[in-house]
């Protein structure tokens, strides 16, 4: 393929992993989030050649055979999907944010999150839903 | 089973259903359609405000390789006009240019590089005309006309309504107040963007595939603009990544249908990106609001004048209604003996209006809520003491002259809100600001109706279908966008057919297969669609019994209940599950379907207007007080909300969970319309592009929010509820414009309220007092 595909494309076109959405091409929403070697990236910034070596975690494989991850758990539970365009690029920087702060709070997990955006929640839910799972994954 | 089942309470936290598939990605939108020999479509779009189209230079792109089409306006088959009431929309132009987003020509290529390529090569030739971006100026005499066949000019609509003697009623007040507000665009700014995939199916039906808020009607539309008989169309309406209104009627369907005919037999995809959503998709119209208000010494309201223009752009969408519901709404929840509410929308040339969340009520609001905080500063009354005084009750009449006949709570939110240590504690918190920040709370007081007036029914057929594995399948009507009305039929129909999410299915709206249902939009979506599905559930339940009644021997049908899966026979314990049962009924019996139209105002009103005004008077209001703390940067003017607090009328709450979803959401935006989002336009060209322009709300933006339900039966609503989709946004702005005033004495007209803006008016009242 062409060294500067984007990744996005990539995931959506070539490996039908529709999971990741676009919602601006330019990095400015934060819902093309993927993890690339366990840390957040967006992939709609991102090119083929960059992948090279690396290992990649959409939203599609965070969950296991038989559980959810804790954290779309949390999410299903707190109501924090409304329309639920933003909600996986928002898992995944979750997911990056708990690794780096285990226990976060509520300030530092808006913080860890202020580069996804969001339209319908008005963010709350989707707080609560993280600072649930942390609790959860904790303990 | 990943997610552990419920049973369907009403009244119950009932986790979404769409959340499971949403949170794992498994979920497909309309932008998520793909297949192994699709193609790609986009437009090129006009990028001068005005002009007529003289001709079109398509042949460079035409020979790119791997460009399957290039169409024009030639090639449109059929009226080549598209829109909801007046069809003045062209799919592709064909004579005039009325604003930057217009479509000139469609691509079809293989590839997004070679489309872009594609789009670049074209070129037209046109004359630029004088253009119009005023909508006070566009009703001048010899302003530039949008649409010359139009006999008024550039007026779409005038509207004119009043009750009482308003001129006498002035003379009698003690107090007058005079304001005027200016509130801008609004951009929807979706998560998910306009798209859209289409195909011809084997048997020649064409496929439409899109994210809208009106899968039936969208069919009327692209029929008549493509010259197609209406039987060919499907549409199917995935979950929408949001949509707010602006996904209310024909983004990329009509486009996508023409596509389709000229794809040579392959599936087309069309989905604009962040830019074009932002030029060619309808915004939040903007307002100039002239008010002038009096009371009486006591603080009684006597009399209410207000001169309202608003600016629909190029088209006229839905323009004149969301101005008839924004005049019913201009006089606030308030009970005002003489009112004269005068109404202007104008064509420009500027980016298109169209409906968003709220439909005209956040603009009217946002200046009666500060006038009525104005008032009782002139008067030296609590804020909160001139509302509680004025409010409307059950039985008294609306600003123009509509007898509230149903539930109205907007007393008992006053009190609610009362009585909130929020209140309570305000002065405490104002108190104690910081160096250089000052604190205010700031009130606002609302109402919404529902529905779509006296003449367009608002109406939903319900349908649902026992399948043959024993399943309740539910056929939603009305397009889910994100609000959980899908869910929402699942948790009415399994409390009232007594099943789990287990033994339930959902089908979202397809035109093939769910039955018209109108559109999602206007806070009816549950109500309206609910109200169906109530009487449908339960006359199946009926027909069930009655059959299970035969099958089990049994005389009556008395003691029979339906659980999860089966109908068991209490007192005896017989039973037969659900796929026994679909076995042995013929299959039409095992479908049940129901219609229901929302009732409509009686009254006629004392109105003038220019043309057939749709969407006045409303019967059914839902009601909401607002309070939010502020605090200001005096070196910066950077506004930061610390608190918010809404109390709302909105009946019973079905899922308490649900509720919060939807107040929180509208809050947000509706701080954001307030604070952020700027959207400028200069000569009809939008100079904030983008998301990093336009700003919308993070999570750093929206501070934690208090929401609380008053809880009022409203009986004509499914289990007692009314619209809760839009009421909270129209808030915010008042209620932070109050609480500006609040901590520093001063009012910005023109929204939203950046830090420039705070800090001119800052340096304007006082140059002495704001360091430099």
């Amino acid at each position: 393929m062409p060294s500067d595909r984007r990744v996005i494309d990539i995931l959506r076109e070539d490996l039908n992993l529709t999971g990741t959405k676009e919602g601006c091409g330019a990095g400015e929403c934060g819902a093309c989030t993927i993890l690339v070697d366990g840390e957040s990236r967006l992939s709609c910034l991102m090119l083929a050649a960059q992948l090279e070596g690396r290992s990649v975690t959409t939203i599609e494989g965070i969950a296991s055979e038989d559980r959810l991850h804790p954290l779309q758990e949390a999410f299903v539970e707190h109501g924090a999907v409304q329309c639920g365009f933003c909600i996986p690029g928002m898992v995944l920087s979750a997911v990056d944010l708990l690794q780096r702060n285990p226990n976060p709070t509520r300030m530092e997990i808006r913080q860890g999150l202020s580069g996804n955006l969001c339209r319908c929640t008005g963010y709350q839910k989707i707080v609560d839903a993280v600072k649930a799972a942390a609790r959860k994954i904790g303990s | 089973m990943l997610v552990k089942s419920d049973i369907f309470r009403i009244g119950h936290p009932v986790p979404r259903a769409d959340a499971l598939s949403k949170v794992t990605g498994q979920e497909k939108y309309a932008a998520d359609y793909y297949s192994p020999n699709f193609v790609w479509a986009a437009v090129k779009r006009a990028g001068v405000p005005h002009a007529r189209l003289k001709s079109i230079a398509v042949e460079a792109a035409r020979k790119l390789p791997g460009v399957l089409s290039v169409l024009t306006h030639k090639d449109l088959p059929g009226s080549n006009r598209q829109g909801i009431i007046f069809k003045d929309q062209p799919v592709l132009v064909d004579a005039k240019i009325r604003h930057c987003g217009d479509a000139i020509v469609l691509v079809l290529a293989e590839d997004k590089p070679t489309l872009n390529k594609a789009l670049l090569l074209i070129n037209f030739d046109y004359e630029p005309l004088p253009a119009i971006f005023d909508p006070e100026k566009a009703l001048e005499e010899r302003a530039p006309l949008v649409h010359e066949n139009n006999p008024d000019g550039n007026l779409l609509q005038h509207i004119s309504v009043k009750v009482g003697d308003v001129k006498e009623a002035f003379l009698e007040c003690t107090t007058i107040i005079e304001g005027s507000f200016e509130v801008p665009f609004q951009e929807h700014a979706y998560l998910e963007t306009e798209a859209g995939w289409a195909y011809l199916a084997e048997d020649g039906r064409l496929v439409i595939v899109a994210s809208t808020q009106t899968p039936f009607r969208d069919r009327f539309e692209i029929a008549s603009a493509l010259g197609l008989n209406i039987d060919k169309i499907r549409v199917i309406a995935p979950y929408l990544g949001g949509a707010f209104g602006g996904k209310d009627g024909l983004t990329v369907q009509s486009l996508l249908g023409l596509a389709a005919l000229n794809s040579q037999g392959r599936p087309v995809k069309m989905w604009w990106d962040r830019e074009e959503s932002f030029l060619a998709g309808v915004k939040r119209l903007p307002a100039r609001m002239y008010y002038r208000l009096g009371a009486k010494a006591d603080g009684t309201l006597h009399a209410l004048d207000c001169r309202l223009y608003f600016d629909t752009g190029p088209y006229a969408h839905l323009s004149s209604e969301i101005m008839a519901l924004a005049m019913e709404h201009a006089g606030g929840p308030y009970r005002i003996p003489h009112t004269s509410i005068k109404g202007w929308c104008a064509y420009t040339n500027n980016p298109p209006g169209g409906p968003f969340r709220g439909f005209g009520v956040p603009q009217v609001t946002a200046a009666m809520e500060q006038m009525i905080d104005m008032l009782a500063a002139k008067l030296k009354m609590d804020p909160l003491e001139i509302r509680r005084q004025n409010a409307v009750r059950q039985g008294d009449r609306n600003c123009v002259g509509v007898t509230l006949v149903n539930s109205t709570g907007a007393l008992d939110c006053l009190e609610t809100l009362a009585a909130h240590p929020l209140w309570q504690e305000r002065k405490k918190w104002k108190e104690s600001a910081g160096s250089f920040k000052r604190r205010g709370v700031g009130l606002a007081c609302m109402a919404h109706g529902s529905g779509y007036g006296p003449i367009i029914p608002d109406e939903a057929n319900a349908k649902i279908e026992l399948t043959d594995e024993g399943k309740m399948r539910i056929f939603c009507g009305v397009s889910d966008m994100g609000q959980g009305n899908a869910s929402t039929c699942l948790q009415i129909a399994g409390d009232i057919l007594g099943q789990d999410a287990d033994s339930m299915e959902l089908i979202l709206p397809d035109t093939d297969r769910s039955l018209p249902s109108g559109s999602a939009s206007a806070s009816r979506c549950t109500y309206t669609y609910g109200n169906a599905l109530i009487r449908a559930a339960q006359a199946f339940k009926q027909r069930l019994f009655e059959r299970a009644s035969t099958l089990l021997m049994i005389p009556t049908s008395d003691d029979l209940s339906l659980i999860p899966g089966r109908i068991r026979h209490l007192p005896s314990g017989k039973e037969i599950s659900l796929s026994q049962l679909a076995q042995l009924m013929d299959p039409p019996e095992r479908t049940c379907t129901h219609y229901y139209r929302a009732p409509v105002a009686q009254e006629k009103l004392e109105l003038h207007s220019s043309s057939k005004v749709f969407g006045l008077p409303h019967i059914l209001f839902s009601y909401a007080a607002h309070l939010t703390y502020l605090e200001v940067d005096e070196l910066t003017g950077e506004i930061e909300i610390k608190t918010y607090l809404s109390v709302s009328d909105c009946g019973r709450v079905i899922n308490p969970q649900i509720y919060e979803q939807q107040i929180q959401g509208g809050i947000a935006q509706g701080l954001g319309y307030a604070l952020s989002e700027d959207f400028i336009v200069e000569e009809g060209k939008g100079l904030t592009p983008d998301l990093s322009t336009y700003i919308i709300p993070t999570t750093l933006d929206v501070p934690e929010m208090v929401s609380i339900p008053v809880e009022i039966d409203e009986p004509t609503g499914p289990f007692g509820l009314k619209g809760i989709g839009e009421i909270s946004i129209n808030g915010p702005l008042p209620a932070v414009a109050n609480a500006l005033a609040d901590a520093c004495g001063i009012r910005v007209s023109r929204s939203p309220f950046t830090p420039e803006r705070v800090l001119s008016a800052m340096k304007e009242k006082a140059p002495h007092e704001v360091k430099p």
